[in-house]
């Protein structure tokens, strides 16, 4: 890469910091602890939108891994979960009812939190109905894969988008608050995803899943981007670029190995295919707030209407990370 | 009292205290090296709390930075420490703060005083081992490294660079001969004070201060020297991964450390509680009184090494993207393509499945749809039959299939008709066996009821089509198992080939084929290719196909479709 072309990024990348720091007006605070967050405590970032029946479930998961803090903005929720989130002593709570289009999809408010408060801490960036599993994530916290990637010197941890889905139509089974959505929906595609490098950021950009083999059969490019970068040591001169799927400087981009050998990757479990999903995708497409047209929401309605079944024969139930290792979607690396 | 204890310690500072504690109840003295990088305040505190246990003392603080002389410095200065004020110490064990002891320090004590003339310490020369970072490995001794690797990377590089230009070499002083290894060592008395107090020794420190990590050579070359019995092992259980840092103990290798019978691992994990409580608390005898075997925390260790430089093979993810030729396995097991023998065979693909077992799948990348085996529409792995979803991505399409069927070998079809975006991939997978019967795909246009200025056309094109891809297969950068045959060459003596590829899958059926597939009918064939040929489309893939030229067929009964026998 020249020389041209890094500054034209580095100048991109200053674009979106001053754009979250003009965003940040847009947030009023509901409750801010920041004040009881400790030097390397591990943080965690998330913008939700009337989502009250998965956050117990959400903050428990997060909290047994040894997240200590969540900074979460709140986008006009209408079903309490504002002050449900207040109550919570570990949380701090931003509200607003900006467009979370124009804030790019919350990336704007959470790039501006995150210069704010993690400047040196560890950041996970994760949506309420997202889940991240990491090598021995059932024998060994969080702050165990911090610490190692720290004396190991990476500065960025992958965790791939996947999709998980219910054997079934989508509402044969009620998710109720406080449960484990995994419990419902177990089902993932283990091998159909595409993968190909984008040249200018630097990271991998990859497709497939039931999304693509449902809704985007026909128009495949169209496809839900699935590659992530959730966990990173942050910087306040970081920004993430498109959701967590990219970020500036392009280096943090650099997740995976070019010579053959395997860097540590996680996995987001994405237990967006519950019950609440059919309405939700209504409500979303009403509210034209997703990317790109909601096209995404478009194709989800289309195909909703006839038969919500997303599970195939060859899906995959999920059992713990070492299935995910092994079925190839993840990878333990060099820790061990 | 017979070992002593030299420990250094930067992090941790409350593990470090109990490890101290630990050993001096086992009857070890303890002389402590703090790092001079932690703050005052926090060496007070931990001093004061190690202030009640007899018998632990705190030395001189040096600045130890990786790589650096001042580690080097810290253990001179403590094991100085340790043999005078403790007269009684026979050997001194080198440890950190985040090393665990494993085994009851008794049993250490015994295992030593069973030893009493031995130094442990890992020592071989530059030249045997692999073991070394950035590719220095006696330069380290006949170089000089001034700025620091982990801060001044750059400055470090270029510095060796210059050198290296201008042939700048130290000389080794009398003859040392480098030795390097684990930095943790357990030496005698005798062989400790020879070292400290050789003649020799400022000439030796001077030298070893300009070498570039020399905890990990300066005990391990001066021990030659002096020591008469060396045990060329670390009784630590210390491993490291392919950057040259140590791996890292969890509670999750509790059982793993139980079943090594090494008396100290190193590096603990300083959250690792399990793993405190469990060796810290250990009644004597928990483990047994044997050698230490640390052969299955290797094996796992390597394999972590392994699995981060090689990765496994034909595997495409988010953290394992190889770039074009680097792959170390384009796919992840050996398959088979075959071009032009469905066209000839009426029922090759019952047959192939038949004869080798394996997976046998139609023309997975015909235009229309992906036509796996048994008419499925998702195969292993929840991969689709559309065709758009394939052609939006071919080879993550192949390579996908290959890995998501591991261990079950896929055979399918391939021709002019198909996307031609893959010819690359396969041909350069060494895992591919590709059998081509060249010019086949005139067969059906042959049978087909088509008119014939169309039927040229498409001849014309399947042709150019094939052709190029016989050019990609016959590239010098092919690596695939490749044979290709004419049509006219194969159809004179179908077995042998047939024979040929089948041996090559290695399927267990040993004997000679005993039922061969069925030939379609070929009576006019040769014609249909003169009409091409008078048409002005050379059809020359085929072969010399023997033309039965002449008004009159030879056979007036239709001929029985050709039997190979």
């Amino acid at each position: 890469m020249g020389a041209w072309q890094s500054y034209r990024l580095r100048l991109q990348r200053k674009k979106w910091r001053i754009r979250a720091f003009r965003k940040r007006r847009e947030m009023k605070a509901v409750v801010n602890r920041s004040d009881n967050v400790r030097p390397l405590d591990l943080l965690c970032f998330t913008t939700l939108r009337n989502e009250i029946t998965r956050l117990p479930y959400f903050l428990d998961y997060y909290r047994d891994m040894g997240i200590n803090h969540f900074f979460i903005v709140d986008n006009d929720s209408t079903d309490g979960s504002a002050d449900y989130l207040a109550a919570q002593p570990d949380v701090s709570v931003w509200t607003t009812a900006a467009s979370y289009k124009r804030a790019r999809y919350g990336v704007d408010w959470l790039n501006w939190l995150q210069m704010k408060y993690a400047h040196g801490h560890w950041s996970l960036v994760v949506d309420p109905d997202e889940f991240l599993v990491y090598p021995f994530c059932d024998t060994r916290p969080l702050r165990a894969l911090t610490d190692w990637l720290d004396a190991s010197s990476i500065r960025s941890f992958s965790a791939m988008l996947l999709d998980m889905y219910p054997k079934g139509r989508l509402d044969e089974q009620p998710y109720q608050s406080g449960q484990n959505p995994m419990e419902i929906a177990s089902w993932f595609d283990s091998g159909n995803y595409s993968i190909s490098r984008n040249k200018r950021f630097g990271n991998l950009w990859i497709q497939g899943g039931p999304r693509a083999r449902v809704f985007f059969a026909d128009e495949p490019e169209k496809a839900p981007a699935l590659n992530k970068v959730p966990l990173v040591k942050w910087d306040r001169r970081y920004a993430y670029v498109s959701s967590t799927h990219m970020l500036l400087p392009r280096g943090l981009n650099q997740v995976y190995d070019e010579w053959g050998g395997e860097k540590a990757s996680g996995v987001l479990l994405h237990a967006k295919f519950l019950d609440t999903f059919t309405h939700k995708a209504a409500e979303e497409l009403d509210r034209k707030q997703h990317y790109s047209g909601s096209v995404e929401y478009k194709a989800y309605a289309a195909s909703m209407r006839d038969d919500p079944d997303l599970w195939c024969k060859w899906s995959e139930k999920y059992i713990n990370w070492r299935q995910l290792e092994i079925l190839g979607l993840m990878s333990k690396g060099n820790w061990a | 009292m017979s070992v002593g204890i030299v420990m250094l310690v930067h992090t941790a500072l409350n593990r470090a205290e109990q490890a101290a504690r630990h050993w001096a109840a086992g009857g070890c003295p303890v002389v402590i090296h703090v790092d001079v990088n932690v703050p005052r305040k926090t060496y007070a505190a931990f001093t004061r709390a190690l202030a009640d246990v007899p018998g632990v003392r705190f030395c001189k603080r040096f600045r130890c930075e990786w790589g650096s002389w001042g580690i080097v410095a810290a253990s001179q200065t403590a094991s100085e420490m340790m043999l005078e004020d403790f007269p009684d110490v026979r050997h001194v064990y080198l440890a950190s703060g985040s090393c665990l002891p494993l085994r009851p320090v008794e049993e250490l004590i015994e295992y030593l005083a069973d030893r009493p003339r031995s130094d442990f310490i890992e020592s071989a020369t530059t030249s045997d081992v692999p073991w070394t970072v950035g590719g220095l490995d006696h330069e380290r001794f006949t170089l000089r490294f001034p700025f620091s690797w982990k801060r001044q990377r750059f400055l470090f590089d270029r510095y060796v660079d210059l050198q290296r230009r201008l042939g700048i070499k130290r000389k080794i002083p009398n003859g040392l001969v480098p030795h390097m290894g684990s930095q943790w060592w357990c030496l005698t008395r005798q062989t400790l004070s020879a070292i400290l107090q050789g003649p020799d020794r400022k000439e030796y420190d001077a030298f070893f201060k300009q070498v570039w990590i020399p905890d990990e050579s300066y005990y391990q070359t001066l021990a030659r020297q002096y020591s008469t019995n060396i045990e060329s092992r670390s009784l630590t259980l210390s491993k490291f991964d392919f950057q040259g840092k140590p791996h890292i103990f969890y509670d999750d290798h509790l059982q793993l450390l139980r079943r090594s019978d090494c008396f100290v691992a190193r590096k603990i994990w300083p959250h690792a509680n399990r793993l405190y409580d469990a060796f810290l608390t250990d009644p004597a005898g928990a483990m047994k009184r044997t050698e230490p075997n640390p052969g299955k925390i290797d094996r796992i260790f390597a394999k972590a090494v392994e699995r981060r430089t090689r990765g496994r093979p034909g595997l495409y993810m988010q953290s394992r993207f190889p770039n074009e030729d680097w792959e170390n396995g384009v796919t992840a097991g050996p398959y088979s393509v075959f071009q032009g023998f469905t066209e000839i065979f009426e029922n090759f693909e019952p047959w192939l499945a038949k004869a080798t077992g394996a997976r046998v799948h139609g023309h997975i990348f015909s235009p229309a749809r992906v036509e796996f085996a048994e008419g499925q529409n998702t195969i292993n792995g929840a991969l689709g039959d559309s065709a758009l979803v394939r052609d939006y991505n071919p080879n993550a399409f192949l390579t996908n299939l290959i890995w998501n069927t591991r261990g079950e070998r896929q055979c399918f079809q391939f021709g002019p008709n198909d996307n031609q975006d893959v010819n690359w991939r396969i041909s350069k997978d060494p895992n591919a066996q590709v059998s081509v019967i060249s010019g086949a795909w005139a067969v059906p246009l042959f049978r087909s009821n088509k008119n014939f200025m169309d039927i040229r056309k498409e001849a014309a094109l399947l042709q150019k089509i094939e052709s190029d891809h016989l050019n990609v297969l016959r590239s010098p950068y092919a690596k695939a198992r490749i044979r290709i045959w004419s049509m006219a060459e194969f159809i004179e003596a179908p077995m042998e080939p047939l024979q040929g590829i089948l041996d090559e899958i290695g399927h267990t059926q040993t004997r000679r084929l005993s039922e061969v597939p069925k030939m379609v009918d070929l009576t006019g064939f040769g014609q249909f290719l003169q009409n091409l040929k008078n048409q002005g489309m050379h059809p020359y893939l085929m072969g010399d196909f023997p033309v039965a030229l002449g008004p009159e067929p030879t056979q007036t009964s239709p001929r029985k479709p050709y039997l190979v026998r």
